[in-house]
C-alpha cells in the first residue's frame, strides 16, 4: 500500500506545481494588463485619492489637496476661488475625469512625468512617498480679480497677457462654476452638480476666454488696417466712405455705426472712427487671400499656446464679393477667440513680433528645484516693424479721441479698437475692446456676450489700473 | 525485523512552539490592519489576541493530554490557516462602511470546531471504532452530497458564481457537500478494508489486461454517477471532482492497482466531455474559465478577483492596505484573492506552502499507519484536502473553471470549519496511534507486514 501512497503524494505534488507555476505565470503575463484596464477600479481609486501636487497663483496654492478620512481616498481635490480660476486650472473629477491644466499637466501633478524621473528615483530610495510637482501659472492674481469684478454679473470673458514674452496675467470667463463641486468624494453630490452645470443655458462651464470663438466685429479691423499697411496703404491714404453702401451681388445695405460723412475718409480716421464701409471697400479692393494671410500671420487657424490648448480663430473661405465686405468688418463666418484678439493687439504692439501665449511658467518639486521652465517663444513675424508703429499710432487715436475714449486710464497709455458684433438676426450684440498699454507692456481682449448697457472699453480702467 | 520497535519521539514541546509562532501569525494580521488603518491597535483588537492564544494553546493541551504521539506540525499548520482566515475575515469587515461583523459568527464556529475536535480527542479513543457500516455510511453521504438539488432548500448563496452547492435550513445556509466529505471517506475508508483483497484478485484476464468483475465495477459506477448528477445539476466541476477523485484514489491505494485509476479517469473524461458538449451552461461555465472578458459582467467576481490580485503585485498592499471587498464574496470563496492582494503572490505562496505541509504530514500519517483503515483514513482525508485546494484556488486563479468550493479552514463558513476541524481530529487521532510504541497498544489489530514494502518509512531515531 505505500507504494501507492507515495505515488498519491506525487500527484499532490504535481497539483501545488501546478497551482504556484499557474500563479507565477499569471503574475508575469498578466498582471500589467489588469493594472491598466480602465476598469480597475482600484487603480483608478488610488490615482485620484493620491497625493497631487498644488497649483500656484503668485504663491498662492489656487488648487491644493486637502487629507481627508474618507476611505479609500487619502486626499480631496479643492480649489480656492474656483469660479474665478476654473477656466484655468480645470477640474479633477472622479466621474468626469480631469481638464484644463489639471488635465494638461496630470503627469507633472502626479509626479509621473519623465522630466520627474531623477526626482521619483530618489524619493523611492529615500523610502518617502513619492510626491506630485508644484505648477506655477503665470496669472497675476490682483488683475485676474479686477477682470473677475469688471465682468460682474455679465456674460464674457477677459483675457490678458504681457505682449513681450506671452505670459497670460488674466483668464476670466464669466458666468463660471466652482470645480470643488466636481472634485468632490460624495459622489451622487457630484453628479448632481454636473447634471445642474450642463443643463444650466448659461453654459457656466464653458471658457470663453480661449475655448470659444466670436464674431471679433470691429475688433477685426486691426487685421484688415495691418494688411492693407501690408500692401501699400498707408495711414493717410483716402478711401471711399460711404454712408452708406449697397453690397455687390446682394440686396444688403451696410450703413456706418458712426459719424463718418459721406465722402472720404482716411485709413487713419477710418479706423479712429470705426467706419464700416471704408473698411468693406479695403477688404474687397486687397481681397481674400491677403487679409487670409495676415489673419494666419497673428495665429488664425490654429490652437494656440501648447498648454492652454485654444480654440483656433477662423477667417473663412470662398468668399463672394458682399461676403468678403462683411468680413473686413469682422462679420460673416468671421469668429475669434478673446486670446486670439488680445494677441493681435500684442503683436501690433510688440512691432509685429507674436510671442506664444503660455499660462505654466514652471514645475518645480515640493522642495523648490526646478522640473522644468517654460522661456518666451517667438511664434511669428505678423507686420513689418514700421508698419506696426503706424497701427499703433491708429489705435492710439482710438482712445483718445475716436470710439474708444472710455477705455482711457489714469496714469497709463492705452490704445486699442472697440468692436460691436451682431451674432444673428435679433440677437443681442457683442461688445468687444481689444487694446494695450506700451507702460506695461500688457494686451487685452475684453468681450462682453451680453453687455447689458455697458460697453467692453468702459471696463478697461478698472482691470488696467489693476495691473500698474 | 520483529524483535525492533520503533519509538517515535512524542515532540509536544516542538508542538507547543509551532503553535505560538502560528497563533502570532494568523492573529498578527488582524494587529496589523489596525494599525495600518487607524495608525493604533485598539483593546478589542489586544483582547482577540489573548483569546486566540488562549485558543491554540487550548487545543494544543488537549492533543498534549489524549494525543501525545500525534504529528507536531499538522495542528500548527491548522491554527496559522485559521487565524489568517479570521484575520482576513475580520479586515473585510472593517473594510464596509459601516463595517459588517462577520468575523464574531466565524469565531464562535471556529471555537465550535475547536470544542468538537477536543470532544472527539476525549471521546473516541480508538479510530477504528468508525470501521464498520460501510453502506449505511455511502447511503447518508450520498444523500448530503445531493441534498442541494432538493427542491426548496436550494440557498440565495447559489446565485454568487452559478453553482447550486449550498443550502439553507433555518435561515443558515451551509454546504453539505462539507459533511459528505467525512462521511463518505468513513465509508471509503470501511468497504475498502473489507472488500481490498477481492477487488485486487477477482476478474479474468482480458488481452493482458485484468478486467475486474463486474459486480465490483458497481461502487465505482454509483459514484461515477453522481460525479455527473453534481457536475451537470450542481454545475460545479470542483464538488464533482472532489469526491470522485477521492473514490478512484482510495481505491488505488487499497488494490495498489493502476487499472481502477484507468477505468476512472477514462469514464469521467469520457463522461465530461460529452457532457460538456451537451450541457450549455457547463459550456459556459468554461468559456468564463478561458476567456473571463468576454462577458465583463457575469465573470464580474472572478474579473474583480484579477484587478485585486494584479493590484496586489509580488508583495501585496499590506494587511488593511488593498480593497478586498470590491470582489463579491470575498471572505468566502475569494479569501485567497484578498490574501492576495493584501500580501502578494509571495502571500499566496506561502499560504500554499503551509496547505502543502499540512497535506504532505498527513499522508506521511498514512505511510506510519499500520493498518489498512488508518491508512485509508489517513490518505483519504489528506487528498480530499488537497483536491479541495487545488479546486478553489485553481479557480481564483484561473487554472481550472471557478468552483463554489471552501478553502479549508481559512474561508468563511460555519460548516466547513467544523467538519475540518473533525478531520484533523481525525487524523491526529490516526496519527497518534501509529507513532505511539506499540507495547502500549491493546488492541491486536492486523499489522500490514511491510517487509515487501520498500518504501515503509522506518523510524530515524530511538529504534532500540
Amino acid at each position: 500500500m505505500n507504494r501507492s501512497i507515495r505515488g498519491v503524494a506525487v500527484v499532490v505534488l504535481l497539483m501545488f506545481l501546478a497551482l504556484m507555476a499557474n500563479i507565477t505565470i499569471g503574475y508575469m503575463t498578466r498582471t500589467d494588463e489588469l493594472i491598466n484596464d480602465p476598469r480597475n477600479s482600484r487603480v483608478r481609486d488610488e490615482q485620484f485619492g493620491a497625493e497631487r501636487g498644488p497649483i500656484l497663483v503668485g504663491n498662492t496654492p489656487i488648487v491644493s489637496n486637502v487629507a481627508t478620512d474618507t476611505r479609500p481616498y487619502a486626499y480631496q481635490r479643492t480649489y480656492l476661488d474656483g469660479p474665478l480660476y476654473a477656466p484655468i486650472t480645470g477640474y479633477y473629477s472622479y466621474l468626469y475625469g480631469r481638464s484644463k491644466l489639471e488635465q494638461q499637466y496630470n503627469a507633472e501633478l502626479t509626479g509621473q512625468a519623465d522630466s520627474q524621473f531623477t526626482q521619483r528615483i530618489f524619493e523611492t530610495l529615500s523610502g518617502k512617498q513619492p510626491s506630485g510637482g508644484v505648477i506655477q501659472t503665470t496669472i497675476r492674481p490682483q488683475v485676474q480679480q479686477a477682470a473677475w469684478e469688471a465682468l460682474g454679473r455679465r456674460t464674457g470673458a477677459v483675457v490678458a497677457l504681457d505682449y513681450t514674452t506671452g505670459e497670460i496675467i488674466a483668464w476670466v470667463s464669466s458666468p463660471s462654476y466652482d470645480p470643488s463641486e466636481l472634485s468632490a468624494l460624495d459622489f451622487d453630490a457630484t453628479a448632481q452638480s454636473w447634471n445642474s452645470l450642463v443643463s444650466n443655458p448659461a453654459n457656466p462651464m464653458s471658457d470663453r476666454a480661449t475655448q470659444e470663438a466670436y464674431p471679433p466685429g470691429s475688433t477685426f479691423k486691426m487685421v484688415v488696417a495691418a494688411a492693407a499697411l501690408a500692401n501699400g496703404y498707408a495711414p493717410d491714404t483716402m478711401i471711399d466712405t460711404p454712408a452708406q453702401m449697397q453690397l455687390p451681388e446682394s440686396t444688403a445695405v451696410l450703413p456706418n455705426q458712426s459719424n463718418c460723412g459721406d465722402t472720404q475718409k482716411s485709413l487713419d480716421e477710418a479706423f479712429t472712427l470705426s467706419c464700416n464701409t471704408t473698411f468693406a471697400n479695403v477688404a474687397m479692393s486687397l481681397g481674400e487671400k491677403k487679409i487670409a494671410d495676415q489673419a494666419a500671420a497673428f495665429g488664425f487657424g490654429a490652437g494656440l499656446g501648447s498648454d492652454i490648448n485654444s480654440a483656433a480663430s477662423t477667417y473663412p473661405s470662398g468668399l463672394s464679393s458682399a461676403q468678403l465686405a462683411m468680413s473686413g468688418i469682422g462679420q460673416f463666418d468671421v469668429a475669434a477667440t478673446p486670446l486670439q484678439m488680445a494677441m493681435v493687439a500684442g503683436a501690433i504692439a510688440n512691432d509685429g513680433v507674436v510671442m506664444e501665449p503660455y499660462v505654466v511658467s514652471q514645475v518645480r518639486t515640493t522642495n523648490e528645484s526646478v522640473v522644468s521652465k517654460h522661456s518666451p517663444t517667438k511664434m511669428s513675424q505678423a507686420m513689418d516693424a514700421n508698419n506696426a508703429k503706424a497701427l499703433q499710432q491708429m489705435m492710439g487715436h482710438v482712445v483718445t479721441q475716436g470710439t474708444g475714449t472710455a477705455a482711457q486710464t489714469q496714469g497709463l497709455t492705452i490704445a486699442g479698437k472697440t468692436g460691436t458684433a451682431e451674432t444673428s438676426a435679433g440677437g443681442v450684440s457683442h461688445s468687444w475692446f481689444v487694446g494695450y498699454s506700451p507702460e506695461n507692456h500688457v494686451a487685452i481682449t475684453i468681450f462682453l456676450a451680453d453687455p447689458q448697457g455697458a460697453v467692453a472699453a468702459g471696463l478697461t480702467p478698472h482691470i488696467m489700473g489693476a495691473v500698474g | 525485523m520483529s524483535e525492533t520497535q520503533v519509538v517515535y519521539y512524542k515532540r509536544r514541546n516542538t508542538e507547543l512552539l509551532l503553535v505560538l509562532t502560528a497563533s502570532i501569525l494568523g492573529i498578527g494580521g488582524w494587529l496589523l490592519t489596525h494599525l495600518n488603518r487607524d495608525g493604533s491597535i485598539p483593546v478589542s483588537a489586544w483582547w482577540m489576541f489573548v483569546a486566540w492564544l488562549a485558543i491554540c494553546v487550548g487545543a494544543h493541551l488537549i492533543v498534549r493530554w489524549r494525543i501525545p504521539y500525534a504529528d507536531p506540525v499538522i495542528l500548527p499548520s491548522v491554527l496559522t490557516l485559521n487565524g489568517l482566515g479570521l484575520s482576513m475575515i475580520h479586515r473585510i469587515d472593517v473594510g464596509w462602511d459601516p463595517p459588517t461583523d462577520a468575523v464574531t459568527m466565524q469565531l464562535i464556529w471556529t471555537i465550535l470546531g475547536v470544542l468538537l475536535f477536543a470532544a472527539v480527542l476525549i471521546r473516541l479513543r480508538d479510530y477504528r471504532l468508525l470501521q464498520g457500516l460501510s453502506y449505511v455510511l455511502f447511503l447518508i453521504g450520498m444523500a448530503f452530497l445531493l441534498l442541494p438539488l432538493v427542491p426548496g432548500l436550494a440557498s440565495a448563496n447559489n446565485a454568487a458564481n452559478g453553482s447550486q452547492i449550498w443550502i439553507e435550513v433555518f435561515g443558515h445556509s451551509f454546504q453539505p457537500a462539507e459533511i459528505a466529505k467525512i462521511v463518505l471517506t468513513l465509508a471509503f475508508a470501511s468497504y475498502l478494508t473489507e472488500n481490498r483483497d477481492l477487488l485486487q484478485l477477482a476478474g479474468r484476464q482480458v488481452l493482458g489486461f485484468h478486467l475486474p468483475r463486474l459486480r465490483d465495477l458497481i461502487p465505482i459506477g454509483v459514484m461515477w454517477g453522481a460525479a455527473l448528477v453534481v457536475l451537470v445539476f450542481e454545475n460545479d466541476l470542483g464538488t464533482s471532482l472532489l469526491f470522485y477523485g477521492l473514490f478512484v484514489m482510495m481505491l488505488f491505494v487499497a488494490t495498489s492497482q493502476i487499472r481502477w485509476v484507468v477505468i476512472g479517469v477514462g469514464a469521467f473524461v469520457i463522461a465530461a466531455g460529452v457532457v460538456g458538449r451537451a450541457a450549455p451552461h457547463v459550456a459556459t461555465r468554461v468559456s468564463s474559465w478561458l476567456d473571463p472578458f468576454s462577458d465583463f459582467e457575469r465573470n464580474y467576481q472572478i474579473i474583480a478577483a484579477q484587478y485585486g490580485m494584479a493590484w496586489g503585485g509580488l508583495f501585496g498592499r499590506g494587511w488593511g492596505q488593498g480593497r478586498p471587498g470590491l470582489t463579491p464574496v470575498a471572505s468566502s470563496d475569494f479569501i485567497s484573492a484578498a490574501i492576495t492582494e493584501e500580501l502578494g503572490v509571495a502571500g499566496l505562496m506561502a499560504v500554499l506552502t503551509i496547505y502543502l505541509l499540512m497535506v504532505s504530514r498527513s499522508l506521511r500519517i498514512g505511510l506510519t499507519s499500520t493498518d489498512v483503515f488508518g491508512k485509508l483514513l489517513a490518505c483519504g482525508f489528506s487528498f480530499v484536502f488537497a483536491l479541495q485546494i487545488f479546486a478553489i484556488i485553481g479557480g481564483v486563479t484561473r487554472l481550472l473553471p471557478l468552483t463554489g468550493l471552501t478553502t479549508p479552514f481559512m474561508s468563511q463558513g460555519g460548516s466547513s470549519l467544523v467538519a475540518n476541524w473533525l478531520i484533523v481530529a481525525i487524523l491526529l487521532q490516526v496519527s497518534h496511534q501509529a507513532r505511539r510504541p506499540v507495547s502500549t497498544l491493546e488492541a491486536s489489530a492486523p499489522v500490514e507486514p511491510i517487509a515487501d514494502d520498500a518504501t515503509a518509512v522506518i523510524g530515524r531515531r530511538g529504534e532500540r
